[in-house]
């Protein structure tokens, strides 16, 4: 009787003592993202889907308000908290990685060559003392946003592919009297891209490059440079396409395009989105015109990526490891495409000739090849410069040339106290 | 006679009033640790250079001072804030002064009218500030519409960098301005009517009375609504960033003040230090006007 009895008991101790490496083998990881609906779904599917395919790691999923991202992170450090993966935009990782906040790609898991072969080229914007720090699933671009009505009506049968074009369609379609604007030909937003779309699109379409080869030196204020700077503040002052703060608020000039009251716009494919769910006009994309005296294409890039913090050790740098892996591979990129709208990083993907000919999502992906993702080191500040810019021509009158040279000896001061502190 | 050999006899006030202070220990414990520690630490951080991830504060003497006395964008935050107090304070009174006088007099609507001023106080700045955009807006704002209308040119108000500080101060006034009614309404109300009289019967007039009754007699509100209203403007933040949120503070900056510079270099530009820095500066701002005000302002009270 009794041995009966216990037998079951030690069965199920047998069990137990099977199941004991396995359990004790079980990892738990923290990701951390800010809080954006589709995207949070998205991770939480691709987790879902890494933990069937690695049963002893699991991957807690947090999330922070967008403003309050850094600030959420700084207070984290102090108290040895904190996620093992992170998604930082890309502006920020010089501020991370000096903080010692991040450590590099393990080079046998992730080969800078690999990532350089695989990977749109703006991903170097994420190479820092010659090793990656992090790396992303989804890019962007910028592209023209057109109203086909309005272009119909101007006499176009399709989107500008030159600046003059550009120039000549929006001087038909704006509608002013006196100083005040009706219809915007051009939906003009310094403080939205265009100050992107002046430093790496028209800065280069001018024969001009930005910033020294290694981000330490401003190289833009040349005379080729003041007209790039001075083509663009003409749309204001001389041609008057546009005005800043048509509509006031956040994002005036995309809900002012959203309207029908901008007859064109240059925006992120992350605003795809909005433009699809709030656009009451009947719209497009198309790659941004060429122009300049080099007549080539240009286009500027940017990133969420992810990286790996110094909380990761052992075990969970492991899982953090493969987790990375996980979630910057071509299927989850195919899945994030699909379901948050952003195009993939890996350039096989932006080849794929299904995603080339999508119009919506097409032009934003063959940009990728040309496009430059600025190194910022205090994005902020870099942009209030650019910004003041093109406020100093088109508000007070004052020469481009001396707008552009003011605008280089802050950036350079901006640029010289990151690297004098390293 | 030994009835207590331990402890120490207290007589009932002592032990009432030690029980009082053991109360409000606990108040002062969290007032010490959550208002008074982070304000020495922040003088602390204001020596350090800190980017707010990294774990190190690196000491640096006066560095952040010294960067902040060549930074020319934190000179023209406080040329601004100095502007914005300097036009802001003054309106808000005489405007304020004017309407409670004029409410005193009238005798039907008084509450209603009252409760009119009062509800700009009321509303959520950013709302407010986010209405006032529109309101201003070049191309589609009433305010233009009315100058359009009488033929005069439309004005950029808040996107010219001439006209951005007094379109922002106008609407602050706006905001202000019924907390300021209501407090010279009270002050108002506790002048005795008798002083009226007995100055009537001598023959002053409305402007003497004003003049020698009603403003000697109201001066301690004054002196309230000046070192309130200074401290509001001096700290002035929320209808900056909201009657720009594109780019605060502009255009060119001519409408930053301190508090907006201290949000900007700490939480866009993670330069803790300097931040820290900027804060001790109006926090010695803030003191030293508050206590000028209150010794010079508050000398005529005493009759």
């Amino acid at each position: 009787m009794l041995r009966i009895t216990r037998l079951p008991g030690l069965a199920l101790m047998l069990v137990a003592l099977a199941l004991l490496p396995a359990a004790a083998q079980q990892v738990t990881i923290t990701y951390w993202q800010y809080e954006y609906a589709t995207k949070v779904e998205a991770i939480n599917t691709l987790i879902d889907q890494f933990e069937a395919e690695n049963p002893n790691i699991r991957v807690v999923h947090e999330t922070f308000p967008y403003d309050a991202y850094n600030q959420r992170v700084a207070a984290s450090v102090p108290a040895g908290r904190g996620p093992d993966v992170i998604n930082l935009f890309y502006g920020w990782l010089p501020l991370y990685i000096d903080s010692g906040y991040l450590q590099p790609l393990p080079e046998d898991t992730f080969p800078p060559e690999e990532i350089e072969r695989d990977f749109a080229p703006m991903v170097r914007a994420a190479k820092m003392d010659g090793r990656y720090w992090a790396l992303p699933t989804a890019v962007r671009t910028l592209a023209l946003f057109y109203n086909k009505d309005l272009l119909a009506e101007a006499g176009l049968d399709g989107p500008p592919k030159t600046w003059d074009a550009f120039l000549q369609a929006a001087e038909s379609l704006t509608r002013r009297s006196g100083n005040r604007f009706q219809r915007l030909g051009f939906g003009v937003a310094p403080t939205g891209q265009d100050h992107h779309l002046i430093r790496e699109v028209l800065f280069r379409q001018w024969g001009v490059t930005p910033y020294s080869e290694d981000g330490r030196r401003v190289t833009y204020d040349t005379p080729a440079g003041t007209e790039a700077l001075e083509f663009y503040t003409d749309w204001i002052t001389k041609q008057k396409i546009g005005v800043a703060n048509f509509f006031p608020g956040d994002s005036g000039y995309r809900e002012a395009f959203m309207q029908g009251l901008a007859a064109m716009i240059i925006d992120g494919s992350f605003a795809v989105g909005s433009i699809r769910n709030g656009a009451r006009v009947n719209w497009g994309v198309a790659e941004l015109p060429v122009g300049g005296p080099t007549n080539e294409r240009s286009n500027f890039g940017s990133f969420w990526a992810h990286g790996i913090t110094r909380n990761a050790r052992g075990a969970k740098l492991d899982a953090s490891i493969k987790f990375l892996k996980f979630i910057t591979s071509e299927s989850a990129m195919r899945y994030w495409l699909d379901t948050v709208g952003e195009i993939p990083a890996r350039a096989a993907l932006a080849q794929d000739p299904a995603l080339a000919s999508d119009p919506v999502f097409g032009p934003f992906v063959a940009s990728l090849p040309y496009a430059h993702a600025t190194f910022f080191v205090d994005e902020a500040g870099q942009r209030q410069v650019l910004v003041d810019a093109v406020n100093e021509v088109t508000l007070q009158g004052v020469a481009p040339e001396t707008a552009l040279e003011r605008a280089a000896q802050r950036e350079q001061q901006i640029l010289d106290d990151f690297w004098s502190k390293r | 006679m030994g009835r207590r050999r331990f402890g120490i006899r207290l007589s009932l006030n002592a032990r009432q009033a030690l029980w009082a202070y053991v109360f409000l220990l606990v108040p002062m414990a969290f007032f010490l640790y959550i208002r008074i520690w982070p304000a020495f630490q922040a003088f602390d951080l204001s020596l350090r250079e800190w980017n707010i991830v990294g774990e190190v504060r690196t000491y640096v003497g006066g560095a952040n001072y010294e960067r902040l006395a060549g930074d020319p964008r934190f000179a023209r935050a406080l040329l601004n804030t100095l502007r914005y107090t300097v036009v802001g304070v003054p309106a808000q009174i005489v405007l304020g002064l004017a309407i409670a006088l004029l409410l005193e007099r009238v005798t039907r609507y008084r509450g209603l009218l009252r409760a009119v001023y009062f509800l700009p106080y009321m509303t959520p700045i950013v709302a407010a500030a986010w209405v006032w955009q529109w309101l201003y807006s070049p191309n589609f704002g009433p305010l233009n519409g009315f100058l359009d209308a009488i033929g005069m040119p439309a004005q950029p108000f808040l996107d010219s960098p001439a006209q951005a500080l007094y379109a922002v101060t106008a609407v602050v006034v706006w905001q202000n301005l019924g907390f300021v009614v209501v407090i010279f309404l009270a002050g108002l109300q506790s002048i005795s009517r008798t002083y009226y009289e007995a100055a009537r019967i001598d023959g002053a007039g409305a402007r003497a009375l004003f003049l020698h009754i009603t403003l000697p007699l109201l001066n301690p509100s004054i002196v309230f609504a000046v070192v309130i209203g200074t401290i509001q403007y001096l700290q002035l933040f929320t209808q900056v960033v909201n009657l720009n949120f594109t780019d605060q503070g502009g255009p060119l900056d001519s409408t930053l003040t301190i508090v907006l510079y201290i949000y900007k270099v700490a939480f866009q530009r993670f330069q803790m230090g300097q931040a820290a820095a900027a804060t001790v500066v109006l926090f010695a701002i803030i003191l030293s006007v508050t206590l000028f005000q209150l010794k010079v302002l508050s000398r005529r009270i005493e009759y």
